[in-house]
């Protein structure tokens, strides 16, 4: 309350920036959150939209994968679950461009940046999905590690990107009940689905861990990102866990994890795992994963296509004021 | 065809000039996007509608229609409420001390600052 009243006693006389910048990290510390009309440092801003986009962009093209398997899911209730499981996350998309709107820049131009290359979004779903165990692994593993950086976001700084965090957290658990619940049959099932399963859990699994990102010594945006509280963990802290969680629920499907050495580790009371493959993660994020140019092409048809529906809603929109005015 | 243009704040409008027309510059843009709405949800009867968020819509019907699609697939609501969002009116966060300040003076219409004997009981 109070630093909320020295804020605006400052702003109101114009004070230094960095003064300014004091105060505004002073409420972050004091978990004051920031709204969207709140006076913010612009690399925060930028930050946040950053972020958020790509956070926003990765619900979108993240629907490409399991959207595709849609009609080949073996029964009418597999169809329907992963139908509202992608539905979800088209709403998990719009929270988002929502959140990053508040921060002043429009849908329309962060479409233009998906569909143009310029904005990332995560590497994960640059990997193509190969069969319908894939509809598990995709659950369990992708929706499981997005899960551990969500919950942790319901805390971030930002106000309307914290709110848009709680609501997708209340939908993504059953996110990545359905997808282990997927490879749980499976793993019941005849030795050729068995193999399946554990295929599926082969190909997931390195990607996966490289959704959190680079090393923590190697990742660039971290440390401002953790003064902002728009972070609360690092990398490797969140990576750890979703090693310590996967490791065991790996049992109970009776299947493994690829990694010769994953091992418990008594001292550090956590598992220790190998080293990703660092070549591999620069390399897809750099766009030359295996569906790179098919995600993004996928959405700029997608976005293209929709044009017409767009202008035609608007031009329907207008005509039906126009009738009601003259009325 | 794409445009930046200018976002309304939701809940954070400029209210010198709510629902003002947009000028020349705003107005093409509005051309190629849709407008931005509030949605407003009551979870159940005997509570108030709570704004839960917003997206674009070409106008209300749409607005409810896709508000349904996105707020409400669990259960969340039994009513939405949809508004323009350059229809909001809101007070300024530079007003803020000197608009709430009144409030924080006047600390006896807290039940709690009376100091009552411990005889009296359920007051
Ligand atoms: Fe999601
Ligand atoms: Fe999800």
């Amino acid at each position: 309350m109070q630093v909320n009243a020295l804020f605006l006693y400052t702003q109101r006389f114009d004070m230094e920036t960095d003064a300014i910048e004091k105060i505004f990290q002073q409420k972050i510390d004091e978990e004051i959150k920031i709204e969207p009309k709140d006076w913010m440092p612009e690399k925060y801003r930028q930050t946040l939209i950053r972020q958020i986009s790509q956070h926003a962009h990765s619900e979108i093209v993240g629907m490409l994968p399991e959207g595709g398997w849609i009609k080949y899911a073996p029964t009418l209730k597999r169809k329907a679950i992963l139908i509202a499981k992608v539905q979800d996350e088209a709403g998990h998309g719009l929270y988002l461009y929502s959140a990053a709107e508040t921060l002043g820049i429009d849908y329309l131009t962060m479409m233009e940046q998906l569909v143009s290359g310029k904005a990332k979004y995560s590497s994960i779903f640059n990997y193509p999905s190969l069969s319908w165990a894939d509809m598990g692994a995709i659950g369990w593993l992708v929706d499981g590690a997005a899960i551990l950086n969500q919950v942790m976001l319901c805390r971030t700084s930002y106000g309307p990107y914290a709110r848009a965090m709680v609501r997708i957290c209340k939908e993504e658990s059953f996110h990545q009940r359905q997808g282990f619940d997927i490879l749980y049959t499976l793993s019941q099932g005849t030795d050729e689905q068995k193999a399946m399963c554990q295929d599926a859990i082969n190909r997931w699994w390195w990607p996966s861990l490289m959704m959190f990102g680079p090393k923590d010594e190697a990742s660039t945006h971290s440390d401002q990102s953790m003064n902002w509280k728009i972070k609360r963990k690092s990398n490797d802290e969140l990576r750890g866990q979703f090693v310590n969680m996967i490791a065991e629920q790996v049992k109970v499907l009776g299947m493994t994890l690829p990694d010769p050495d994953l091992k418990w580790n008594e001292e550090k009371n956590s598992y220790d795992f190998g080293e990703i493959n660092w070549d591999e993660f620069w390399n897809v994020v750099k766009g030359n994963g295996p569906c790179n140019k098919q995600r993004i092409e996928a959405r700029r048809k997608a976005h293209e296509g929709g044009t017409w529906v767009r202008e035609a809603a608007l031009a329907y929109a207008d005509k039906k004021k126009n009738k009601s005015k003259a009325a | 065809m794409i445009k930046l243009i200018r976002k309304f704040y939701y809940g954070d409008y400029d209210s010198t000039n709510p629902g003002a027309s947009l000028n020349t510059n705003e107005k093409l843009s509005e051309e190629t996007s849709w407008p931005l709405w509030e949605i407003f949800v009551r979870s159940k009867q005997g509570l108030d509608h709570k704004h839960v968020g917003s997206l674009h819509a070409a106008d209300a019907a749409m607005a409810i229609e896709n508000a349904r699609d996105v707020y409400t697939r669990r259960n969340e609501g039994i009513s939405i409420w949809v508004v323009q969002s350059k229809y909001i009116h809101a007070t300024n966060a530079e007003d803020a001390d000197s608009l709430y300040d009144p409030a924080n003076d006047k600390t006896y219409r807290h039940p709690t600052f009376f100091d009552l004997p411990d005889a009296v009981k359920h007051m």
